[in-house]
């Protein structure tokens, strides 16, 4: 059995990071790197000896070898790119704040979403967060969630810079529907001090009988499925209890795969899609790694 | 002279001095006697700006939209205002404050982070708003920069561009290279936010003004975060006596600042120690409460916690953080204590 083979749209940041996420990955074969014009990514997929093409979807669409399809274009490229791959029928993880399919967090509700062919990756603090507020709601009900993600100013990108909005609105209503809480709020935090900080993200929830063990071991728990696909994901600040407050801060250095540690922001949403990509490549093309 | 306009932040900075719970009653009056005494621009907003309240910045006691409204309907000619940090607050906040009939909004971001206004000023333009461009935290950044940072903010067509010494860092000399680069290379309207922490408001406020800022901002008592602001009626009453063309009726702010804002406080607007260490570390104004009560919570000293604060280089928003200090700080002090 051959490992399930991918094609990536938009050889930015995020798509060449993505492109060593998937070298490095038992599961997945890089096939294709899409653009629509001759880029930097398009020449260093080349250099590593991919398939690389500058007319877009098209060319991955076509490609019958390729299953699973990454989207690290931008949200209104995706609203038609998802029709174009849906009817190729691909299997695509949107990297963008399109959310045109259902979210996935890998920790925490991926099987429920798994036989969906096109899946949303929520945002970065969403990544984050999410698997945090889960684990305090499934301890303690939670009536209130909200989170700040602090990013480096060097890792957001003109993309995020010129949609602020959609950060916070996305990862509010991912908080909501993922986790079950009623009521949400994202903040997002740009520093810019040198030399870079990490990723920080702090979550608080407002839970109705706080059971501070059972927050904890929840959370703990939670925590290692994380790192079972971002190595750098930690707890700075353990949960703790204020009345009926609960606050969590995790960090998430990156794995330099292709963009430098701080950077950790971008490393989850990718760690993540790679993480989702893997076991519906196991579970639905029977992918396997070559040493099994 | 040139003509100084009067930008009243009673109702929004001085929102942290009493935990962001002002009333709809509240508002209404205050706003009544500022439109009386002429000022030009009254904001009210969450003191983190529309959206900001949450836990990490405080609940806001009543709904942003209801003190707007109290506002608008006891103003006759000034400008009403909403303050908005992108990340915090969002386009769909700034249409609910635009429905109440706010007609102006300063869009505020760090020194060096301008370009994440770009979305909120042009819908704010769409709206019909007149809009600001507003940089925080300007000590943490060279006059160059913040010019480079300022020109984004013109290529978006805004109204006027304010500068904020929002730690309360800045010296006389350090506003007016700010503000003169500014006025020298920009053909727009500059502003200037002053804090108390170091006790320079009002003089920092009048070097602005020696420079051309042509906007200033000021409340009522000083109230506001860390040490407040420039005091209304103090700089109000320097400004008519140095001659500068002044609109606004200064007995009259020092009677709404002695009748209406006085009853409301907490506490005196005094320069005490954590507030001290805002301004001589470098940190953001409204982290003083929440500094506070981490400080009694983790049995810490203030001042220990912001020094660490400023040693980190934390940026308006990030009061998240304050906790992280903490709990940082007082698990050294148990395993030194082992």
């Amino acid at each position: 059995m051959e490992k399930v083979k991918v094609g990536i749209i938009g050889p930015g940041n995020i798509g060449s990071d993505l492109m060593y996420k998937v070298m490095r990955s038992p599961y997945l074969q890089m096939k294709k790197m899409a653009g629509i014009v001759e880029s930097e990514g398009i020449r260093r997929a080349r250099s590593l000896g991919f398939e690389t093409s500058i007319e877009g979807v098209s060319a991955v669409a076509k490609d019958p070898e390729i299953k699973i399809v990454f989207d690290a274009t931008s949200a209104t490229a995706h609203m038609t790119n998802a029709r174009v791959l849906r009817e190729a029928g691909k299997m695509v993880f949107d990297m963008t704040p399109a959310a045109v399919g259902k979210f996935v967090v890998p920790a925490v509700n991926l099987e429920k979403v798994q036989k969906c062919n096109n899946l949303n990756m929520v945002t970065c603090g969403g990544q984050a967060t999410i698997p945090l507020a889960y684990a305090v709601q499934r301890a303690s009900k939670c009536s209130y969630v909200e989170i700040v993600s602090c990013i480096a100013s060097k890792s957001a990108g003109p993309g995020t810079r010129a949609n602020i909005d959609e950060f916070t609105q996305t990862t509010a209503k991912a908080l909501r529907e993922i986790c079950g809480i009623p009521k949400s709020k994202a903040i997002i935090i740009l520093n810019p001090a040198e030399p870079p900080l990490m990723m920080t993200n702090t979550v608080y929830c407002l839970v109705e009988n706080p059971d501070e063990r059972a927050i904890c071991q929840s959370v703990n728990e939670m925590v290692k499925k994380v790192q079972s696909y971002v190595p750098g994901y930690r707890l700075r600040v353990p949960p703790i209890l204020d009345g009926n407050k609960v606050t969590v801060i995790a960090e998430v250095k990156g794995a330099g795969d292709f963009l430098p540690s701080y950077s950790g922001n971008l490393d989850i949403i990718n760690a993540a899609a790679i993480a989702a990509a893997e076991k519906i490549a196991v579970m639905s093309y029977g992918g396997r790694s070559d040493n099994e | 002279m040139s003509k100084i306009k009067i930008v009243d932040t009673t109702m929004r900075d001085g929102s942290h001095a009493i935990k962001h719970q002002y009333t709809p009653e509240m508002v209404g009056r205050i706003a009544g006697a500022l439109d009386a005494c002429k000022v030009d621009v009254i904001e009210v907003s969450h003191g983190d700006g529309i959206g900001g309240s949450s836990i990490n910045y405080g609940f806001g006691k009543c709904d942003e939209m209801e003190l707007l409204k109290a506002a608008r309907v006891n103003i006759q000619h000034a400008e009403l205002a909403v303050l908005l940090l992108p990340g915090i607050g969002t386009i769909e906040d700034l249409k609910q404050a635009r429905e109440t009939g706010v007609s102006m909004v300063r869009v505020a971001t760090h020194v060096t982070e301008a370009d994440i206004a770009i979305q909120h000023l042009k819908a704010a333009k769409l709206l019909g708003m007149k809009t600001v461009g507003f940089l925080m935290m300007t000590h943490m950044a060279s006059p160059e920069t913040i010019l480079e940072q300022s020109k984004i903010f013109v290529d978006c067509g805004v109204d006027y561009i304010n500068l904020a010494d929002s730690a309360g860092y800045l010296t006389p000399d350090m506003v007016r290279e700010r503000i003169s680069i500014l006025k020298s290379k920009l053909d727009v309207p500059v502003g200037f936010h002053a804090h108390n922490n170091l006790g320079l408001a009002v003089a920092n406020a009048m070097a602005a003004a020696g420079e051309g800022a042509q906007y200033l901002d000021v409340t009522l008592r000083g109230i506001g975060a860390g040490a407040g602001n420039a005091q209304s009626e103090v700089l109000c009453s320097v400004l008519q006596r140095e001659g500068y063309d002044l609109a606004v009726d200064s007995y009259g702010l020092m009677d709404a600042a002695q009748d209406l804002v006085e009853p409301i406080m907490l506490r005196p607007q005094v320069i005490d120690t954590a507030s001290l260490m805002l301004g001589y570390a470098g940190v953001y104004s409204s982290f003083y409460i929440h500094t506070c009560r981490a400080a009694e919570r983790f049995g810490l000293n203030p001042r220990d916690i912001l020094v660490e604060i400023g040693k980190r280089k934390m940026v308006g928003g990030q009061e998240d953080m304050i906790i992280d200090v903490a709990y940082a700080l007082a698990e050294k002090k148990k395993a030194e204590g082992k």
